[in-house]
């Protein structure tokens, strides 16, 4: 609690006391035939007690012109039920309201404080080495790229950087949500936000704090509530709406009836004085903002970066779930499993020209080849060599046309190549016009795929599908081992998007959600309704394209974000049809006649402070 | 220019309000109340921005007196 919400307790309590007093007083003590005002003096005093801040606030509105205030509504209402006699209600009305705000202050607080707490990764000071080997400790933002800071023991680390002495365990936990520490040394990156464990680093740092991995994740953790909601931008719209229809609803219901069916005045005041008391929609316009906040609060507490409380909404909805294979599925790092060289040469040769035809290549079976092959290419006789997306390479190796690729590829250069059915990516070698041969990559599938696809499959999401470039057989068959629906192989980087439209395009669906590494998908993630990047710890790129940002590589994040997206969704709605029914509720029996002011108050603050109660609820995530 | 300064608001529905008015003001470019955050992030021409930023501040209060906006 802050100062200011304990000194409106103090005054809260003191006026209960009081108020019970002026009550018992009333009931017990005064004689019935004392006229009605009378009373009025002995509740003016517990009324002035706690509300006189209230009117205050209304009167500088009024003055402003804000007609459709909180304070001025609530004082319009309590004035009325005093001028029509109603004391007791009146006085207990703007008690019951004040404590309601307490209540609300303090929840939201709550709500606050920890969503922040989630966010506390902020590094306070980075221990700079000066030429001469001396440490200062200096505020992270001063630091320049290409300095050296010392990382002790047990501190943060305040900027990116890389290990140049020293080895340690780093806990990547804040960023990553994996509390398994990653062991670093010499060479190693480091991210700002991780926690050093036992060992001093010494670290050239690589980034500005501003272009760092921490403030990366902070600036957009901060700036997901600024991307709305649908239902967000519905309640902000219906709030402009709501009020100014309710109030003058309640000042016709007072005057109407009164004036042109005889009926009493003041029956009919206390009727609209309900009204203006659930004017405000205040249930609603904290509660949903609040509940997205903490569902992104929820997830970036697992290693999950979600821009904005549209994209949970969309994955909340999303029943179609798009991976790519390479890098996603598996773990992109292929090992050469075979070669098979054709009649008439050794597969020395083989090797040798597939390795000068993936010299340039960074695709991962070109990695592969690499590691079999360790003696550097002569680049110089390689000439107008291009890699060919989804395809292979081709150029000219002393002169001579080579290529490496898929039969798609020979075929185009009119190179027939016998046809395959090993497991894996299989690349066809063909040099001076002649077929060399094909080695045999095979790609690892990540740790736990199987097991996430489950997941996925029980946070709701109905059809997972596979996309690849890589043979069509293959892909069936890693699907039928991950479980997987459906699987396109053979794509062409292009045909994935012309797919992934196809799927967006289904009529009577759900959203799709995309999954990729982002390093050669960002039209896909950012065609799809909600794009999910992986393993993307300092990956500008990524981060930039994707909506959603899984900071390691963990398969298993993906349905605990489908988890919590629902979840989040399912209170926030839950809160606006719960607010809106009760609202409504007490306007119809309050215009029928059958609503107290005292179920008013409920209509009005219970609501809020209930369904921000709920919304907490989407600050905690259990793994299931 | 870009600016995001501290800023406590009694309500969300205040911060909604404050927005409104806010944005509405001359050179402002762009302003957004978060009331979960407690930012106010402004975006104003450089040239004018100590400017606009007075106007805001002093909106601010006129509309909801309890404002605080600090840097």
């Amino acid at each position: 609690m802050t100062s200011k919400q304990k000194k409106m307790r103090t005054r809260i309590l003191v006026t209960i006391v009081l108020y019970a007093a002026v009550f018992a007083f009333d009931r017990l003590l005064l004689p019935d035939w004392l006229p009605a005002i009378a009373r009025l003096p002995l509740y003016i005093v517990p009324y002035w007690l706690i509300g006189w801040d209230v009117l205050r606030k209304a009167w500088t509105n009024i003055r402003h012109g804000q007609v459709f205030d909180e304070c001025f509504l609530m004082a319009v209402a309590t004035i009325a039920a005093f001028l029509i006699g109603e004391y007791a209600e009146a006085t207990a009305v703007m008690l019951f309201y004040q404590i309601g705000e307490l209540f609300q202050g303090v929840a939201v607080g709550k709500a606050r404080a920890s969503v922040t707490e989630l966010m506390n990764i902020t590094p306070e000071y980075a221990n700079v080495e000066s030429v001469t080997g001396h440490l200062r400790t200096a505020d992270p933002a001063s630091v320049r790229v290409g300095s050296v800071i010392d990382v002790k023991a047990g501190e943060r680390v305040p900027l990116d950087g890389v290990v140049i002495t020293g080895e340690s365990f780093v806990d990547t936990s804040a960023l990553t949500g994996e509390s398994v520490p990653r062991r670093v040394t010499v060479g190693d990156e480091v991210f700002s936000g991780s926690i050093n464990g036992d060992g001093l680093l010494r670290v050239r740092t690589t980034k500005a704090y501003e272009e760092s991995t921490v403030a990366k994740v902070l600036e957009l953790v901060e700036s997901a509530s600024e991307k709305k909601a649908r239902l967000e931008q519905f309640i902000t719209r219906f709030a402009r709406v709501y009020t100014p229809v309710v109030t003058v609803s309640a000042l016709l219901l007072a005057l109407f009836p009164p004036i042109f069916f005889h009926q009493p005045l003041s029956e009919w005041v206390r009727r609209a004085c309900i009204f203006l008391i659930v004017s405000c929609p205040c249930a609603l316009v904290i509660s949903v903002p609040l509940g997205f906040f903490g569902g992104i609060g929820a997830a970036s507490r697992i290693g999950v970066l979600v821009k904005g409380g549209n994209y949970l909404e969309a994955l909340a909805d999303c029943d179609t779930l798009v991976l790519d294979k390479t890098g996603t599925l598996t773990m992109g790092n292929f090992k050469v499993t075979q070669f098979i060289p054709a009649d008439g040469y050794r597969t020395d040769e083989l090797i040798m020209a597939a390795a000068a035809a993936e010299a340039f290549s960074n695709h991962p079976v070109a990695e592969s080849l690499r590691s079999v092959y360790t003696e550097p290419v002569n680049t110089s006789r390689l000439t107008d060599m291009r890699e060919l997306p989804g395809l292979g390479t081709h150029g000219y190796w002393n002169g001579k046309e080579l290529m490496a690729g898929n039969a798609k590829l020979l075929a185009q250069y009119g190179i027939t190549c016998e046809p395959r059915t090993e497991l894996g990516t299989v690349v066809h070698v063909a040099y001076d016009g002649n077929y060399m041969g094909c080695f045999v990559a095979s790609d690892t599938i990540r740790d736990g795929a199987a097991e996430a696809m489950k997941g996925i499959k029980r946070a709701g999401v109905k059809e997972i599908v596979m996309l690849s470039g890589d043979l069509t057989v293959l892909v069936e068959g890693t699907a039928a081992l991950l479980g997987i629906d459906t699987a396109y192989g053979e794509l062409m980087p292009a045909d994935k998007v012309a797919k992934l439209e196809e799927l967006l395009d289904r009529p009577h669906r759900g959203k799709v959600a995309y999954v990729g590494d982002g390093i050669n998908d960002a039209p896909s993630l950012m065609r799809a309704d909600v794009g999910i990047a992986m393993g993307k710890l300092g990956s500008d790129a990524a981060i930039e394209a994707a909506d959603i940002v899984l900071m390691d590589d963990g398969l298993y994040k993906i349905a605990a974000t489908v988890d919590i997206a629902r979840k989040t969704t399912r209170i926030v709605r839950e809160n606006v049809v719960f607010a809106l029914a009760v609202k409504f509720a007490v306007l119809i029996l309050g215009a029928l006649g059958y609503a107290t002011m005292w179920l008013a108050v409920f209509g009005d603050v219970g609501v809020t402070v209930l369904a921000v109660l709920n919304s907490m609820r989407c600050l905690t995530y259990r793994k299931k | 220019m870009k600016k995001k300064f501290h800023c406590e608001v009694d309500c969300a529905n205040c911060a909604q309000k404050l927005q409104d008015a806010l944005s509405k003001l001359d050179g402002v470019d762009e302003v957004s109340v978060n009331f979960m955050t407690r930012k106010l992030t402004l975006s104003a021409a450089d040239e004018r921005f100590d400017e606009v930023f007075d106007a805001v501040v002093k909106k601010a209060q006129q509309i909801e007196p309890d404002t605080v906006i600090t840097a």
